[in-house]
């Protein structure tokens, strides 16, 4: 008998297939049937998009992966063979650099939309995490493959984040010989960073198995942050979201081709294209761009709390920025999902991204920098303030905004008109079941 | 309903908005460094291409100015070719250099003149040697510096003509030369381009303006030899996906037309 | 309102709509097209094309002495032949041979034999290059792993080899320079 709860499908080979094994009939349910609010905006688009890059990336990495060399003596002229040499070796090279930008690009907007539409609130609660682990495992990858070209910034970024653990009191420094293998950033590190870059990827493909099964179990969120009531407020996914994701997924395609072939280099950093020379540091060492707010925290703690030494303090505001993500589910408690309804809360979304935007800006430049030539304001001081919201944004306003907002009347379903319809309510709080 | 709303169009702007700040912050080289001009390139844009002309002459001045002290280890002789070289003129040009092979079946290694299929011999077998021969500074290998610099052609162009007396009272430390464009100004490299410095092969006048742009020009194709492929795939693939974009989302606004949404 | 949200637009089996089917057709060859590129990686690149082909300065290999060089990672016998080793060659009747074939076809220029120093039974080394190994029962080449014999010409005579060795691509570039590949 089949082990699923549908009849299996197809006649002939796809049917003895799927007897034995309900890949079809799953397929058909998830896929095909599955009920999605048909209001999705195009900011839903974001997860199919994902899920392209995630593919692309492994197959121009292992592709790429046929032909690199992980010795610190052969690596960056790997590079250079893969760049000059291989049959379609630069076009591959640069769809993987490239892709880890736009895969981060998508993530960030996928993030955002979640936090605006309150996607991360129950039942969510899970997915959204899945989802944080995935960003977590992204970040290793990408920080692990900007390392394998070998170049100035690969050694000196690998360098400083890994110096960064021996901030860790006791067991610092043993962390970090045993992160090195060896006294510094040398050919076992390299080694080693190679061997788990490659396998990273194949972790977040399993996460995100787990992110979209979550994902099924609640069913989408939508821009209303109202449950759909029936099938008046859905449509199957196929072919309604398999033909708007195609056309989303064709015109994030375009963006990025136009990037690889006509401006390749430009999200890189060009002091790259110099051989790593450990005994010569460059002047300024940047992170990727998608890293540099968090490196922006990372640099913002300058001073000691009690008896955290600031390059501690440093290394744990950074992680806890990523980390209050995790508990974001329980310091918004709002029953309101979406923005939309949630007039403060709006307003503070977006001053929340442009946060993220400035800390992003405060990453790349020197902390000792002036912002504005004449005025005594360093980009140091900036970056105190751009940490500082940070974390109030989560740990402060979003507590009290979800107990003292007053949002606007949610409508009462997807399909209804919101205007003119019959709310609940002027003065309306959510009405018990659209409570998150 | 439009596609962006205006929530969504903030969003979009700041995003870009975002993402030029962050950018513009690869910032230009410390210390009194003027930045270099913006210049004309006959590779730059997406119909760029290489000026084989002038790459060839900037060969030239690469093989007779720098490459006494510096090498470019990344690129192969047959590569040459693809400046308009024929293989016979790139034999010659090859064994003009000696390799180092073997071993042999006496067990040593030996010299022999290059062929096409070896990469450009470098002046020193290490860097410590180069070092020693040139006062402690290590004269780095060319073949990526037009990428590896914020400003890149630019940048390179400006650097090699922009051996200027130093301003008034400027105290030029021993082993330095000043330039107007390099960080800190005081550089280890001598002025490398006098007027001419090369007797160009099709008679063009060797000025140190058209030296530099010849050798740029050189090492641009240098860094980037796929440039002129992938910038012609690069047309068709964008067309394709602008045209494949517009289906497709024809495709779903027809699909989706009597969905209330 | 429409109620019609379900199963709609091009996917019944009957309205085949030409948008959606060019659009598939579309994105199905852009699709194609673009897996070449992966695959044609794994291709031999340019620097491994490139040594495809050897040039072989022959000068200083006097007659009767047989050099060794490597070309696309195998090793390629040339051997300077003298006047009785081309006789033996040229006189031997085709139905002596396993895998008939003239001596003249092998070698155009018959002082020198230029042959793929790879047995054509399972892949040794043949012996015979050094003037101490041996050569087998026609003073050519003999294959220790399971003896096969090959004549002057490099054709195999006894053993189990099937073919003789292999004559690699080849042209003279002028009487002391060979180019192979």
């Amino acid at each position: 008998m089949s082990a699923g709860n549908q009849q299996p499908v197809g006649n002939g080979l796809v049917k003895w297939i799927d007897t034995r094994l309900p890949v079809f009939s799953y397929l058909q349910k998830e896929y095909a049937e599955f009920q999605s609010p048909k209001n999705f905006n195009w900011f839903w688009n974001f997860g199919a998009i994902l899920t392209f890059m995630l593919v692309l990336m492994i197959v121009t990495g292992i592709v790429l992966a046929m032909q690199y060399q992980p010795n610190t003596n052969l690596a960056f002229d790997s590079v250079e063979r893969i760049m000059r040499d291989v049959n379609f070796g630069w076009l591959l090279r640069y769809m993987h650099a490239n892709g880890a930008t736009f895969f981060f690009i998508a993530v960030y907007i996928h993030m955002f939309r979640g936090m605006y539409y309150g996607s991360y609130k129950n039942p969510r609660e899970l997915l959204w995490i899945l989802g944080v682990v995935i960003l977590l495992l992204m970040m290793a990858t990408a920080f692990m493959g900007y390392v394998l070209p070998w170049g100035q910034m690969s050694f000196w970024g690998a360098t400083v984040i890994t110096n960064l653990f021996s901030a860790i009191p006791l067991v610092g420094d043993s962390i970090v010989t045993l992160l090195w293998g060896g006294f510094s950033v040398d050919n076992p590190t390299l080694n080693r960073f190679f061997a788990l870059h490659y396998l990273f990827p194949f972790l977040i493909f399993g996460v995100v198995v787990l992110h979209v099964v979550a994902l099924h179990v609640s069913g989408s969120n939508n821009p209303l942050g109202v449950d759909p009531k029936g099938p008046q407020d859905t449509v199957p996914f196929h072919p309604y979201y398999t033909m708007k994701d195609s056309a989303g997924l064709a015109i994030f395609v375009t963006v990025f081709a136009f990037f690889v072939f006509f401006a390749p280099n430009f999200f890189g950093e060009p002091e790259n294209y110099l051989e790593a020379a450990p005994l010569n540091t460059p002047a300024h060492i940047v992170p990727e761009w998608y890293f540099l707010p968090f490196f922006a925290i990372l640099r913002s703690i300058t001073f000691d709390v009690w008896f955290i030494e600031a390059k501690l303090g440093g290394v744990i505001a950074m992680f806890a920025a990523i980390f209050v993500l995790f508990v974001l589910p329980w310091l918004d408690k709002s029953p309101v999902r979406s923005a939309k309804f949630r007039p403060v809360y709006k307003w503070f979304f977006w001053i929340f991204l442009l946060d993220c935007i400035l800390l992003g800006w405060v990453g790349g430049k020197t902390p000792d920098d002036l912002v504005f030539d004449g005025l005594s304001l360093k980009v140091l001081h900036l970056g105190w303030l751009s940490t500082f919201w940070y974390f109030f944004h989560f740990l402060i306003l979003l507590p009290l905004l979800g107990i003292f907002e007053r949002p606007k009347p949610l409508p009462k379903s997807i399909s209804e008109p919101v205007l003119g319809g019959g709310s609940a309510g002027a003065s309306a709080t959510a009405k018990p079941m659209e409570k998150a | 309903m439009g596609i962006v709303s205006n929530m969504r169009r903030t969003a979009a702007v700041a995003g870009f908005a975002a993402l030029a700040a962050v950018m513009s912050s690869a910032a230009f080289a410390a210390g009194d460094a003027k930045a270099p001009e913006d210049r004309d390139w006959h590779f730059e844009g997406i119909f760029g291409t290489v000026d084989r002309a002038s790459a060839q002459r900037g060969l030239q001045v690469y093989l007779e100015v720098c490459a006494g002290c510096h090498s470019l280890k990344q690129v192969a002789y047959r590569n040459l070719a693809d400046l308009g070289f024929t293989e016979a003129e790139i034999k010659v040009i090859a064994s003009g250099f000696d390799v180092t092979d073997g071993p042999n079946d006496e067990g040593e290694m030996f010299e022999r003149p290059a062929i096409p299929s070896d990469r450009f011999v470098s002046p020193f077998p290490n860097e410590e040697a180069a070092k020693a021969a040139n006062n402690g500074a290590n004269p780095p290998d060319l073949t990526l510096q037009v990428k590896a610099h914020p400003g890149g052609a630019d940048y390179i162009h400006a650097l090699l003509t922009g051996y200027v007396d130093p301003p008034a009272g400027t105290e030029v430390p021993e082993g330095s030369n000043y330039n107007a464009y390099f960080a800190g100004n005081f550089i280890a490299m001598p002025q490398p381009l006098f007027e001419d410095g090369v007797e160009y092969a099709d008679g063009t006048p060797a000025t140190i303006e058209q030296m530099a742009t010849d050798v740029v020009n050189f090492m641009q194709w240098a860094a980037e030899p796929e440039m002129e492929q992938r910038k012609k795939t690069g047309f068709k693939v964008v067309i394709f996906l602008i045209i494949l974009s517009a289906i497709l989302y024809a495709g779903k606004r027809k699909m989706w037309a009597n969905v209330d949404h | 309102m429409s109620d019609d949200t379900q199963d709609h637009g091009g996917h019944s089996g009957n309205r085949r709509d030409f948008l959606y089917l060019s659009a598939g057709a579309f994105a199905g060859v852009g699709g194609a097209i673009a897996l070449w590129p992966f695959v044609d990686s794994l291709n031999p690149a340019a620097d491994v094309l490139a040594l495809s082909t050897i040039e072989v300065d022959v000068s200083q290999v006097e007659v009767g002495q047989r050099v060794t060089v490597k070309w696309q990672g195998k090793p390629v016998f040339i051997d300077h032949r003298t006047e009785t080793a081309i006789e033996e060659a040229r006189d031997t009747p085709l139905s002596d041979l396993r895998d008939p074939q003239t001596d003249e076809a092998r070698a155009e220029r018959p002082e020198w034999l230029v042959v793929i120093g790879v047995c054509t039974h399972l892949g040794c080394v043949p012996k015979g290059q050094k003037p101490s190994e041996a050569r087998g029962d026609w003073g050519g080449w003999f294959c220790p792993c399971h003896a096969s014999h090959y004549d002057t010409s490099g054709r195999i005579r006894k053993g189990p080899a099937p073919l003789n060795l292999l004559v690699p691509p080849l042209s003279f570039l002028s009487d002391t320079n060979i180019k192979i590949g």
